[in-house]
């Protein structure tokens, strides 16, 4: 295999964002032990100081955003399968597409280094608000750790910014004959309009990681007013700069962000729900319409994280507005996915069963969206738990399954063999409740008032330490279920071990599936006996009794024999 | 009455601290009304996609998109708007408008890890503050100016004393970096940014002790910047404020 | 493997609400075929009949130029987002202690050589499109691509060669500006103004430098690639990058003039 072939890239990114999920799961397992026993010093290291606790903080952010949502089912997934779904043998730059792997394999790296240089990792979170990511006095980690954060994630813009020219001229030049716009499955939109937001949002993160750098350390404050007193130090900013630049020029790349993580994992579902139901998707073309919305919309609506940051209140009223108008095509989204499954008796392996799952989390996890699109109700939830518990269910809980869906779905595909159906299930049902344990108590501490970031709950005085305590026997149990549903996944990694290991093989196309990857020479890397790839009908053709089904590669026959 | 009492139920199912605003109860009822229609959406939805899956196979697929689709967006659209122009209505009663001119000023500002606050004092007005005299360890953490005329009576405590029943203008500052002053009790929160000074007005209803939190970032000591809001009938307030008062001149 | 697929209705075909809303695609409507005049070697060779990406140099300039629409677009973002800093910070004002307004912004005085240089870089754009244009001037392109000479690849060698010059001298320019403000001790760090001018002028610059890079890869390419299609898509990609670099100076150059 060439080093510069999208499938072997696709696997080396999934390889690299499954590295970082490990880390990310065991960040944040130490996290929550942490939160539930503070005063537990961790075997060979002795207690968690406050500091360590924001670095592993800062850290399962960025680890789990940037390297595991964002490049497992763009880059990782998108290179393995969207060529072969739009019936391309080659990705449009493929030199680009290497660099870009690369890029993103050094911004990694250089990430995991920065808890090892002086001072430890960067402790101002993913978000990076100055002054205090602008300032290394500010903490413990904000020096040369910092430093390492910015390099990391420039790098990983710059990566992205090549993956994502690369996909989009893919997805416009290389379809095959006959696939036309409106027969591209929504898999390939998820990926089409995920592209297409990372462009602006990451150019504008560019941008303001060049500012930071600037004030970091040329003397500038873009985001700096005229005097601050830090750690006890004076520090004077010619430039008179505002915090809330940061915030703005953040969000705007912010928000998107956190769409591009889900639009795949959005459009994936929405094929295997239609291709186990045997029907099809429901009110397609209102899907794809659907989805170009919420990528418009996505970067419409950055302020709602700001409606308590100092924003005037005329706009955080203009933000709510935008950010409930999001909530439609959302919400259409939904209404499609239960209309295609309603009435048509599903076979129920355990790629469907994660397709299922991530509506269930989808709708969980959104439904919290509107109450937090409210300014004045955002006055008391903000940056409490309840925004964790929110983001967890639909941005991380339903990302992770649309990962898993895709490896169940795909597996086949790519390995030629079928993962374990009864680990499957095992698998299935330990992480829907393992995820449901875990966050849907976090709403309630946080309704209860409990902070984000807080590095612990007790041995604070006064009335706010009775505030948080009341917490914990609730944080206990939320520990509980996050090491239950990190153990679940052990069943995951057997399942794939016993399988990779396993001699039989499954059937060319064991869904019976519709879409072009599946034709029998799709994923061969030689097919050149083969004739060129041809669409000649939409995805998810089926018979009315699901029986029989028309794969997108076949011509179309006039039916014969009797009728 | 029974209203109150299921209020009273909500509140505590939800498990949300104690109310002593007087705008808290309206955004309680408007909280809990979302929190419950958001259970009905969640336990609907869920009943719908297993009824869905479990049905016996239907000899056609749905095909009234106007029905499936439009209908209940336009359902979902009205509630959203609904309680939009609700949260809305109450939004601009918070902070559309500034605080009545009688209303007591206090400024917070925020430090790395501290809370302070500070009483204009007999004249009303605020002392000028400069960085470069900050302090802390001299007791003047704000940087107050003493050869300020304004500042002399000006006096600076680490407890938030409030009156019951009277509106409060706190002008929220920050030294440093971004923290977020949070009240949960209050059903408040707002960020104190750095070279900003932001107006927020509210009215403490209850007396009692409450949490002053930081909700925003802002170190390795954020999770103990916490202070204490002390709400007090009105002569106590006075009495207090007389003391601190008397400290001052002395 | 899939059987026979039988179509719902084969009946005949009523336009009715139904019809509408179902999505269905039969297979009837195929995409158009592609324009069939896209050349080939002759005796019955078609690029048509090739798989897609392989269809000739008109397909993978088309390609290259979408590629590179897409990374300008999103480069444009970045100098939006940079711009929409610049207004921020210029109309930010604080009160000082005292209660006095200080305003810290100090317009720089642009250089007046800003002015050459955006001449130059006019002047430049209008060389490399004369080198783009003659690698696809039809007559000429002929000859070369049966192998008769090098006339195309030679001319647009001097017209690139003198975009090189040109783009050079542009830069030139910009050092001998940074020189004049930094003689008037205006430097990066002096004030806000100035923090974008320079700001804006370096990263414009450093886009320049990739854009001197892609030139000097083209001219290279056009001695030694023996391919004319590959040469045709070096020279045009490097040139309408180049050209979007001059559209973005004009625009960053009437921001720093006129808009301090």
């Amino acid at each position: 295999m060439k080093l510069t072939h999208h499938r072997t890239l696709g696997f080396a990114y999934l390889t690299l964002s499954a590295a970082a999920l490990v880390a990310g799961v065991l960040l944040s397992l130490l996290m929550r032990l942490h939160l539930a026993w503070p005063d537990w010093p961790l075997p060979l290291h002795g207690p968690v100081l406050p500091e360590e606790y924001l670095g592993l903080v800062t850290l399962h952010g960025t680890l789990m955003l940037f390297f595991v949502l964002t490049i497992a089912p763009l880059w990782g997934f998108g290179n393995l399968i969207l060529p072969a779904q739009i019936g391309s043998r080659r990705m449009a730059f493929p030199l680009l597409n290497a660099t870009a792997f690369w890029t993103t394999v050094a911004a990694l790296l250089t990430l995991l280094a920065s808890p090892f240089v002086a001072g430890g990792s960067p402790i101002s979170g993913w978000t990076a608000y100055p002054p205090l990511s602008a300032i290394a006095a500010a903490g413990p980690g904000q020096a040369a750790g910092m430093d390492m954060w910015l390099a990391s994630i420039a790098l990983f813009g710059l990566a992205t910014f090549m993956s994502a020219v690369n996909m989009l001229t893919t997805i416009v030049c290389l379809r095959c004959d006959g696939m036309a716009w409106h027969r591209l499955p929504l898999t390939v939109w998820g990926w089409f309009t995920a592209a297409l937001l990372s462009l602006p949002a990451f150019a504008v993160l560019l941008a303001a990681l060049l500012l930071l750098f600037c004030d970091r350390h040329l003397g500038t404050g873009f985001f700096l007013p005229a005097t601050l007193v830090v750690n006890g130090a004076l520090a004077h900013s010619p430039t008179n700069g505002s915090p809330l630049l940061w915030l703005h020029l953040f969000w705007f790349f912010g928000h998107p962000e956190v769409y591009i993580a889900i639009l795949p994992g959005m459009g994936l579902t929405s094929m295997v729900l239609a291709n186990f139901a045997r029907r099809r998707v429901f009110a397609y073309r209102l899907m794809i319409a659907v989805m170009l919305a919420i990528g418009v919309l996505g970067i419409l609506v950055w302020g709602h994280h700001m409606f308590v940051a100092g924003l005037s209140p005329f706009a955080g009223s203009a933000f709510a507005i935008s950010t409930m108008a999001i909530a439609l095509p959302a919400s259409a989204e939904v209404l499609s996915w239960i209309a295609t499954v309603w009435g048509s008796r599903p076979r129920l392996p355990t790629a469907m069963l994660f397709a299922l799952g991530f509506v269930s989390l989808f709708i969980a996890g959104g439904l919290t969206g509107p109450i937090l699109a409210q300014p004045i109700l955002d006055q008391y939830l903000h940056n409490t738990f309840f925004v964790v518990a929110h983001f967890h269910l639909i941005m991380a809980m339903a990302g992770i399954f649309g990962l898993f869906l895709a490896t169940y779905y795909w597996f086949p595909l790519l390995t030629g063999r079928t993962l374990n159906e009864r680990l499957g299930r095992l698998h299935f049902a330990g992480t829907i409740i393992g995820a449901y344990a875990t966050f849907l108590p976090m709403h309630l501490t946080g309704l209860a008032g409990e902070p984000r970031q807080y590095a612990q709950l007790t041995g604070i005085a006064g009335p706010a330490g009775a505030l948080l305590a009341g917490t914990m026997p609730l944080q206990r149990f939320i520990t509980y279920a996050a090491i239950f549903l990190a153990v679940a996944q052990i069943t995951f990694f057997a399942n794939l071990w016993t399988t990779l290991r396993s001699r039989t093989r499954c059937s060319q196309n064991p869904w019976d599936a519709t879409t072009m990857e599946w034709a029998p020479e799709a994923l061969d890397p030689i097919a050149t006996e083969y004739p060129e790839p041809q669409t000649h009908v939409a995805p998810c053709e089926y018979s009315l009794d699901g029986a029989n089904f028309h794969p997108q590669w076949l011509p179309f026959t006039q039916p014969e024999g009797p009728e | 009455m029974l209203l109150m009492q299921a209020a009273t139920l909500g509140q505590r199912f939800w498990r949300l601290p104690a109310d002593a605003a007087a705008h808290g109860p309206a955004l309680d009822r408007h909280l809990l009304l979302n929190l419950w229609i958001v259970l009905a959406l969640l336990a609907l939805a869920h009943v719908l996609l297993m009824v869905g899956v479990a049905r016996r196979r239907a000899h056609t697929p749905p095909r009234r998109q106007a029905l499936i689709e439009f209908l209940p967006l336009a359902g979902l659209a009205l509630l959203f708007a609904f309680l939009s122009a609700h949260a809305e209505a109450l939004w601009q009663t918070a902070r559309y408008t500034g605080a009545d001119p009688a209303a007591l000023q206090v400024e917070v500002t925020g430090m790395q890890f501290a809370w302070y606050f500070r009483y204009p004092g007999a004249d009303a007005i605020f002392g000028v503050t400069k960085p470069e005299l900050v302090a802390p360890g001299e007791g003047n953490p704000l940087g107050l100016d003493s050869t300020d005329a304004h500042s002399a009576d000006d006096f600076v405590s680490s407890q938030l004393v409030l009156p019951a029943g009277r509106q409060v203008d706190l002008r929220l500052r920050s030294q440093d970096v971004i923290h977020g002053f949070s009240v949960p009790e209050m059903r408040l929160k707002q960020n104190a940014v750095p070279g900003q000074t932001i107006h927020i007005h509210f009215t403490p209803t209850t007396p009692g002790s409450y949490a002053i939190l930081c909700s925003q970032l802002c170190g390795l000591g954020h999770y103990r910047m916490a202070a204490t809001l002390r709400v007090v009938a009105e002569p106590d307030f006075e009495a207090w404020l007389a003391q601190h008062n008397a400290g001052v001149e002395r | 493997m899939p059987a026979i697929f039988t179509p719902p209705r084969t009946g005949p075909h009523r336009k009715d609400s139904r019809d509408k809303l179902g999505e269905g695609d039969h297979g009837a409507g195929r995409q158009p075929p592609p324009d069939k005049r896209t050349g080939g070697n002759g005796d019955g060779d078609n690029w048509n009949d090739r798989p897609v990406g392989s269809r000739g140099p008109r397909e993978r300039l088309t390609q290259t130029r979408i590629g590179l629409g897409s990374a300008l677009a999103g480069d444009l973002m970045f100098f939006v987002a940079l711009i929409s800093a610049f207004f921020v910070t210029k109309s930010n004002g604080h009160f000082n202690p005292y209660g006095e307004y200080i305003y810290a912004w100090l317009p720089t005085t642009i250089p007046k050589i800003l002015w050459a240089n955006t001449v130059v870089l006019l002047l430049s754009s209008a060389t490399a499109e004369m080198a783009r244009r003659s690698m696809f001037r039809e007559h000429d392109v002929m000859d070369e691509w049966f192998g008769l000479g090098r006339p195309t690849s030679r001319r647009a060698s001097i017209w690139l060669a003198a975009t090189l010059l040109l783009g050079m001298s542009f830069l030139a320019g910009q050092w001998n500006a940074w020189q004049q403000l930094a003689a008037q001790h205006v430097f990066f760090r002096s004030n806000p103004s100035s923090h974008f001018f320079y700001l804006i002028t370096v990263t414009h610059a450093l886009h320049l430098f990739l854009g001197l890079a892609a030139l000097v890869a083209a001219l290279a390419v056009l001695r030694a690639s023996r391919q004319f299609a590959t040469r045709q898509i070096f020279v045009d990609t490097t040139v309408w990058y180049w050209h979007a670099m001059g559209a973005l100076w004009i625009f960053l150059f009437v921001l720093l003039e006129f808009f301090q």
